[in-house]
């Protein structure tokens, strides 16, 4: 079985993000990036689908432009065989990063799509099922268990009230949620031999896809920044706010 | 503008999010259309008919749609979506499943948790965990949306129901099916849409210890939430978690008791009224959000409180 990891590089996770000033978007000059936490869990299920001896290549594809090698090369070190950069300078939205994406599919035909449920930038949680909409495929969104039986994986996914479970045909695309399992870190020899592992980059242009702009973004603000409060010296105190002038009790 | 609104629903209630969304359909549309999708779902579908305001129900009521699946409600929305300009749903995990899909069916593009309506075509959104607002134009002739329940107040109000038109549908692929669901089960107010909600953190070090949170919301009428740590530690279940990647929650009181207050918390949990943070870190980050902190150790504190709200 062959397995595609669809990745992205956004903001590390830890940095406070800060708007700009004309109010075009958020800083990313000088900013640390790193992988999409969510990726690096769909990264990690893939390599121990191939450690359970079920999936035999993995192949880690981003659209993006040449920073995004970096990601790649980071995928590459935590054990993928190789990588595929669809290249691309502008900034895309979900829908056309997913058609790029279904070209990669196409070409590649994988059984499965592995990818995060949502990157931690956008928060738009769109491109998995969007991809499986137009590979008409099953899709397994918010995945925290995963098995794979003869020609279907059962996926456990994490919904509002509890677990829901589901079984797919493959080829299918599932997304991970942040319990599906803990990712591992990429080693030193790893990240050598990362180096010398296949990276092609496809200049989306060629292709062959005439993208349409669905949304344009008009501006980026701050949001409504919260008033620093009080600390108090007990819990009568507390109480005694909460009562009478916050009026919550 | 006509637009059509997704209800969740398990068969026998709808979401209470069908009130936010109402609201929010409302401000796109004085007739907007209600999808109603299952097997014996008349009483939702008459519960949707008996919200002030609704005009259109439709009910497609089929042993088939017991459990509908992505696949399954993607097809149905997509075979009525030309007689629409809008389709949205809550921002739950059930429309954040479904909405990407039929969006990328019908080639348009999709906004996800939208906070805030402009006007028909330009909505506000959170991104960057809550960290910055987007204000979009959506360039499509169909608008495919999930709503930020939280943004908008529920109509509470009833009406006689309007009349509920039988739709029906066939559904072929069979790619996918349910196996079955495990819903964590409370006698508590549900999280989403509490008036009080009280979350601990990794500071309440165990299950067992958590129980005391659990008395905290007790003495509050109050629903239990909690931060990814308490849940990768296997304090409680994943869904109670609130954050960026969990729930968003808006109550009128939000108490934090062991919760340092990382981005990802912050996102799902900011817009509340009044935040209390209980923490024996006096650097936290949750105090400079909180409007009243206290701290201290919160074995010993919470215990007090607890007291305090059984004397009041």
């Amino acid at each position: 079985m062959k397995i595609l990891v669809a990745v992205k590089r956004v903001i590390d996770p830890y940095v406070k993000v800060r708007v700009k000033s004309d109010n075009t978007g958020v800083e990313t000059q000088n900013i640390k990036m790193a992988m999409n936490p969510f990726d690096e869990i769909a990264i990690e299920e893939a390599l121990r689908l191939v450690e359970k001896k079920i999936a035999s290549e993995v192949i880690a594809v981003t659209v993006g432009d040449d920073s995004s090698q970096e990601t790649l090369r980071h995928a590459l070190a935590l054990g993928a065989d190789r990588a595929i950069l669809v290249k691309t300078d502008t900034k895309l939205e979900s829908l056309n990063v997913a058609k790029l994406l279904k070209r990669i599919v196409d070409d590649e035909k994988p059984n499965l799509v592995l990818m995060g449920k949502q990157s931690i930038d956008g928060d738009n949680n769109q491109t998995p099922q969007m991809l499986a909409a137009l590979l008409d495929w099953p899709q397994g969104t918010f995945a925290s268990e995963l098995s794979v039986q003869d020609n279907s994986i059962i996926v456990t996914r994490e919904i509002d009230g509890g677990l829901e479970t589901i079984k797919l045909r493959l080829p299918a695309v599932v997304s991970t949620d942040l319990r599906l399992n803990e990712p591992r870190y990429a080693s030193l020899p790893n990240i050598m031999k990362a180096k010398r592992k296949p990276l092609d980059i496809i200049e989306s242009s060629s292709l062959g896809l005439t993208m349409k702009q669905h949304i344009e973004v008009l501006n980026v603000k701050a949001p409504a920044t919260r008033s620093g409060g009080v600390k108090l010296e007990s819990v009568a105190a507390l109480m005694e706010k909460l009562q009478h002038e916050a009026k919550v009790l | 503008m006509s637009t059509l609104v997704i209800v969740e629903h398990n068969n026998t209630h709808m979401h209470t999010a069908t009130r936010n969304t109402l609201a929010a359909a409302l401000e796109l549309d004085k007739n907007p259309t209600f999808l109603v999708v299952g097997y014996h779902c008349q009483t939702v579908a008459k519960e949707v008919a008996s919200l002030e305001g609704v005009q259109s129900v439709w009910c497609l009521d089929s042993p088939e749609f017991e459990h509908p699946l992505a696949e399954q409600l993607c097809d149905v929305v997509v075979s009525k979506a030309s007689s629409f300009d809008a389709i949205i749903a809550p921002s739950s995990t059930f429309g954040k499943n479904l909405l990407p899909r039929i969006a990328a069916k019908l080639d348009v593009g999709q906004v996800s948790d939208v906070s805030k309506i402009i006007d028909d075509t330009t909505f506000e959104h959170p991104i960057y965990a809550g960290n910055a607002i987007e204000t979009v134009r959506i360039l499509d002739p169909i608008r495919v949306m999930t709503i930020r329940t939280i943004a908008y107040n529920p109509v509470q109000s009833q009406q006689s129901p309007c009349s509920i038109e039988t739709i029906h549908h066939d559904f072929a692929n069979r790619n996918s099916e349910f196996v079955k669901q495990e819903l964590s089960k409370s006698e508590r107010p549900e999280l989403g849409n509490a008036k009080i909600v009280v979350s601990g953190g990794r500071g309440l070090q165990s299950a067992e210890k958590f129980k005391l949170v659990e008395e905290l919301a007790d003495a509050l009428g109050a629903a239990v939430g909690a931060s990814r740590a308490a849940v990768d530690a296997g304090f409680v279940p994943n869904d109670y978690q609130v954050g960026q990647t969990g729930k968003v929650v808006a109550p009128m009181l939000y108490i934090a008791v062991g919760i340092s207050g990382a981005v990802q918390h912050l996102a799902g949990m900011k817009d509340s009224k009044v935040i209390v943070a209980i923490n024996k870190d006096e650097d936290a980050p949750i105090f400079q959000i909180a409007n009243y902190g206290l701290v201290g150790d919160l074995f010993e504190l919470v215990p007090q409180l607890i007291e305090l709200l059984k004397n009041r």
